[in-house]
Parts: structure tokens; sequence; C-alpha cells
């Protein structure tokens, strides 16, 4: 059964939308939107090298956002550009080069689209192996810092002067992020893993009234758009990238609706 | 082993630079354990700045700072703001550095008079509330030290009185060390053991007393400040350099 590409692509699509949701809280929470779209973009130079080395993408992927966060970290405190116009400038250039490194190997041939959108018929084996090793060692290490990372995005000063390690979980947490992008490339593409990181999580919070329970309501809203995208795509022949995140999309506008707030009664 | 004489925090000539400014220059001071220390100042004096540094948060460029190891602290900073995207609720808040049980809490929001915004999420609170909550967390978890930063901001003339107060009976209870931080004349000085008065440099310290006598706080405050029901006022006589540097009104 696990040799149908389709099982494969559900099984990993729910994996992805279980790790995306509690990071893509934090995202939300921590104002890390355009942070998120600088890492993801440079996937497609990550690739790039990849495809260069010889290298798995996955990995080749996961190194260059891991020092391209550290980059970014280490940049928001030393510079005085505002991080707003540091990230723009950032994001639209690295993906820029991505696109000219991956067209300037003319002897390798792939399907740009796929790797801009994501395509369900990539998944492997070994990429599910990715995604559910990888899952879990990310949630266990979000669970261990989630203290003080969780304290530092309230208030970064109550939660230094109170002894809490809020830079190295900092420091884990972009780390994380750059993990997570690099394993939910195949299914959503580079240009929507933050669509799936954001989207979910602003869904939740219209509908909670804790950060726990928008946790959950993030992870349940993500499962749901992934499996709603996931069919769509097979049915009627779309990427699946987009077809979830408008599935997300749809999700979020559903949750707007005011039957809201006899939930929150309750 | 609570030593009565304990030093919790000691800053050595502390001087903090930011862009060619001088935040903060020379600042000495120590926290005793069961002692209230006021720094008084006006806007961009430095008092935050010194209050952080005696919290470990910002690294002075000069001089040395000496914080107790394993010193539990409790900070309320001067204002915060919660984002829209993060459902708060006090009671979460109040759990935010360290795990306390119920109880405990219900019982610091009651000596702040908020038992009754337990559930509310933080973001509806006004700005006394918000305040009185902050004092209520920071005194819950029974720190060594305690540092409020205009604690008593936005807050209303009951509730002024009511913290106050407080402040003195948390020290009285916990036996902690309190920098407490104001602009607020009148209702700083009764119950401080030590008074600190910033302008970027300490113009002057000592109990209270001596100090409303010194002739720069009164320079700097101006004499009607003696009077409790004193519009808060102040004059310079110094102006700042660009550099942070100082010299005399002529």
């Amino acid at each position: 059964m696990i040799n149908d590409f389709f099982i494969r692509a559900l099984i990993a699509g729910i994996g992805i939308s279980i790790i995306t949701a509690p990071l893509g809280c934090f995202v939300i929470w921590r104002r890390l939107s355009y942070f998120g779209d600088t890492l993801s973009h440079s996937a497609l130079l990550g690739i790039g090298i990849g495809i260069f080395l010889g290298l798995n993408f996955t990995i080749s992927v996961f190194i260059l956002c891991a020092i391209l966060s550290l980059l970014l970290v280490f940049l928001q405190t030393r510079t005085r550009l505002p991080s707003d116009a540091l990230l723009g400038l950032l994001s639209h250039s690295i993906l820029a080069v991505g696109l000219v490194s991956l067209a300037a190997m003319t002897w390798v041939r792939f399907d740009l689209l796929s790797l801009l959108f994501g395509d369900i018929l990539a998944v492997s084996k070994l990429d599910l192996l990715f995604i559910w090793v990888g899952g879990i060692f990310i949630l266990l290490l979000l669970y261990i810092i989630r203290r003080p990372l969780f304290a530092d995005t309230v208030n970064s000063d109550i939660a230094k002067a109170e002894g809490m390690n809020t830079e190295v979980a900092n420091l884990i947490y972009v780390l994380l992020l750059a993990l997570v992008i690099s394993i939910a490339l195949k299914i959503v593409g580079v240009l929507l893993i933050t669509g799936l990181l954001i989207l979910p999580a602003a869904a939740a919070r219209n509908i909670s009234n804790s950060p726990s329970s928008m946790i959950v309501f993030s992870i349940c809203v993500s499962v749901m758009s992934v499996l709603i995208g996931l069919f769509t795509s097979l049915e009627l022949d779309t990427p699946s990238g987009p077809s979830i995140i408008v599935a997300a999309l749809v999700l979020f506008i559903i949750s707007l609706f005011p039957f809201n707030k006899f939930l929150l009664k309750k | 082993m609570v030593n009565q004489n304990q030093i919790l925090v000691e800053l050595n000539k502390v001087s903090v630079i930011k862009q060619k400014k001088w935040l903060i220059k020379d600042i000495s001071l120590k926290v005793i354990r069961g002692e209230i220390i006021t720094i008084i100042g006006p806007n961009g004096s430095g008092k935050t700045t010194t209050a952080k540094v005696a919290l470990g948060i910002v690294k002075p460029d000069h001089g040395d700072v000496k914080i107790l190891e394993n010193l539990n602290i409790s900070y309320v900073p001067q204002k915060i703001m919660i984002d829209w995207t993060l459902p708060l609720k006090v009671k979460h808040f109040m759990r935010l550095t360290k795990k306390i049980d119920n109880n405990k809490i219900l019982n610091a929001l009651k000596l702040t008079e908020t038992e009754n915004l337990y559930n509310n999420e933080v973001r509806t609170l006004s700005g006394g509330e918000f305040q009185k909550v902050m004092l209520a967390r920071a005194i819950s978890k029974k720190p060594d030290l305690l540092i409020l930063d205009e604690p008593l901001e936005g807050v209303d003339y009951h509730g002024e009185t009511l913290l106050y107060n407080l402040i003195k009976k948390i020290r009285d209870e916990i036996n902690c060390g309190i920098i407490l931080i104001s602009h607020n004349l009148h209702m700083v000085m009764a119950a401080t053991d030590y008074v600190i008065c910033l302008n970027n440099h300490v113009c002057c310290s000592g109990t209270p007393n001596t100090v409303t006598q010194n002739k720069e706080y009164l320079s700097l405050f101006g004499p009607r400040s003696l009077d409790s029901k004193s519009f808060y006022t102040h004059k310079h006589n110094h102006v700042h350099n660009d550099d942070g540097s100082f010299r005399d009104i002529v």
C-alpha cells in the first residue's frame, strides 16, 4: 500500500501538517512570517547546491536554511536596517539567485513548477522517513524549549530578567523552522511553505482562547487543509501546494464566521 | 540561610553607551536584602537602563555588575504590549516564567484586588489593571529581588495607595530587596531606605531626608517637591552635550 504514490503523499502531508502547525503559531506570535518567507525562498538555492554537489535535496536545503537562519538572527541584532526591509531584500534576492543557479545548470532536467508549488508524486519512502523521524524530533525539541520561547514571545525583558535562556531557545526555534522548511518542501513547494505555517495558526486564533488551545486547533486546521488539498490535487490534477493553501484559506474564512462566539462561550 | 545584610546586586561605576551617547555614567549602587531603593529622575535620565543593568539584561560598557548567584528575580517592566495574535489570559500570564499553583496565583491577585480578572484576556485589561496584574505576577514568585519600573503608572488614586502599601508589606513579609523606579515623588519617599536621584549620572543619593535637603536634588526637582502635594516639576541645572557629557547652565 505504501507503494501507492497517493498514500505516501497522504502520510507525508499529515506528518508535515502536524509539525508545521505548532511552529506556525510561534511564527505569527513572534511576527516571523517574513523570516519564514526568506528561509523558504532560499530553499531553491539549496536545491541548486544539492544538484551541483550530488547531495540529497532535503539535506542541502536544511544546511543552507540553517546557515541563513543563524545569519539572520545575527544580523537582526547587529544592523540598524529594520528587519522588515532586511528580510524583504534578502527574500527576493535569494529566490532570484536560486532560480538563476538552477537555470544555469543546463545539464540537469527537473520540473521547476513542482519545486515552486509542490508535487505529490515526488514523495519517496526516504522522504517519509525524514518527515516522521524529523517531525518527532522537531516537536520534541519545541516541547523542551516551549517555556523560555513562549516567555520570550510575550516579553523578552521579563523572560531574560527572570533567568530564562531566551537566546538559546530562539536559536533552536529558527533551526527548527529551517528543518521543517526542508522537509515540507516537496509537498508544499518553495513559494507556499510560509502559507502552511501561517494560515492554520491564523484560523485557529479566531476560535481559541488560550495559547495551548490555539496550537491544538491549528493542528486540526492544518491536517484538514492537507487532506482536502491533496484530494483536490488528485481529482483536478492541480499542483499540491496551491491546493493545500486554498483549502487552508477556505478554512480560515470559515473560522471568521460568528458561530465561533458560541464555541468560545462554552 | 537568609543573611540579613546580604548584598543581592551591586553596580560599580557602571556606564552604558549607545550610539555614542552616554545613557548612564558611573553609576554605583547596592541592593541589600530587605531594603527598598528608589530611583528617581526625569524622563530619559537612565532609570530603566540602570534597572536593566541590575537585572543583567543590558551589559555595561564600563564598570562591573555583581548579581548574586541563583537569585530569584521578579521584574515589572514599564509598559508591555500583548499582540492580538496571542490569546493570553491573566491566568496564563501569571505562569509566564514559573509554574505556580492556582491558590498562590489567586492569593497574589487578591493582594492587588484583581482576582476577578483571573479569566480575562490580558489584551482587554486597562493600563492600570494590567499594572496591578504584573505586580501580582511578580510577587507570586516570592522573589529575592523585585525590580519595579514605574509600577504605579496608570493606576488610580485608590490603587496607588494600595500598591504602595503592598510593596512595603511584601518587603516586610518575604524580606526581599526592591528597586523601585518612579518619577512620582510624593508616593516614593516614606518607606524608602535609600534614594538615588538620577540624571544620567547620580545627582545625589542617600536617605530620603538627606536627599530632599540636597541642593542638586532641589535644583533638579524644584523646592516645591518637598510639599507632598506638589506638582511634578523639574529644572535642569545643566544641559547635555551631544556625547552625553554635561555642562552647567550659565
